[in-house]
């Protein structure tokens, strides 16, 4: 009905975040160059930037939003007119498109931020397993 | 159907995107968390649906399968064609660029 609508509301609320972690990112970058900082100081942030990792979530958010809204018009449950949502046209249809958001949509969002979690937990360990001094092999 | 469509096109993706790791330009890692997030929203909904239809979910018309078939080709070439437009816009290579400055 409109489960999509709950992961369109996630992705723009990631997408505000991002912007402010990416301008907060950018500001800390030139500070460290203006303070003239050595290059292990500079490098000692973390490898893989946070507005780099909202982005996946935000990509798949994005991507996967439009992707069901298309499903939705596909099934004529969005219409170009007002209000948009064929389920918003009477009380009891709108009373179950709520329900639909409320279970399926906030479903969908939780799981796309779970596995968003995970990338992220997985991604810290690779990066983190890089930056390990190697063990010399000795023959 | 749709469901199953939009996981193979991930998949194929991300095959992609591993083999294709140093060529960031061509942008494959976007079109895979689009597919992968729809894959995931579809796959709530899949289960939804299962726990509404119990074993006829696994039984669908074959009109309700064409029409679920029709529409997951709908959904990645909807998705390719948002990937194209995202690379024409963003044209790393510069070739668009390069074009109309040429010409």
């Amino acid at each position: 009905m409109a489960c999509f609508t709950a992961t369109l509301v996630e992705a723009v609320a990631v997408t505000i975040a991002k912007t402010v972690v990416k301008k907060k990112e950018k500001e800390r970058e030139t500070a460290l160059m203006q303070s003239g900082k050595t290059i292990e100081e500079k490098t000692a942030a973390p490898r893989i930037k946070l507005s780099e990792k909202l982005s996946w979530l935000n990509m798949m958010l994005w991507g996967g939003s439009v992707l069901l809204l298309f499903e939705h018009v596909w099934h004529g449950e969005v219409v170009p007119w007002f209000p948009f949502l064929t389920a918003a046209s009477s009380p009891e249809s709108t009373q179950t498109m709520l329900h639909e958001i409320m279970t399926v949509g906030v479903g969908m969002t939780v799981l796309v931020t779970a596995v968003w979690a995970v990338m992220v937990l997985a991604a810290d360990l690779i990066a983190g397993r890089s930056e390990e001094p190697s063990e010399e092999v000795t023959a | 159907m749709t469901l199953l469509l939009t996981v193979f096109a991930a998949v194929i993706t991300t095959a992609v995107w591993y083999f294709k790791a140093h060529d960031k330009k061509l942008m494959v890692g976007r079109l895979c968390l689009m597919y992968w997030g729809a894959s995931l929203m579809w796959t709530v909904d899949a289960v939804a649906e299962y726990m509404e239809l119990k074993e006829e979910f696994f039984t669908p018309a074959a009109a309700d399968m064409l029409n679920d078939a029709f529409l997951g080709a709908a959904v990645v070439a909807l998705g390719l064609v948002i990937w194209l437009a995202m690379l024409l816009i963003k044209d790393p290579k510069h070739v668009l660029r390069n074009t109309f400055i040429r010409n």
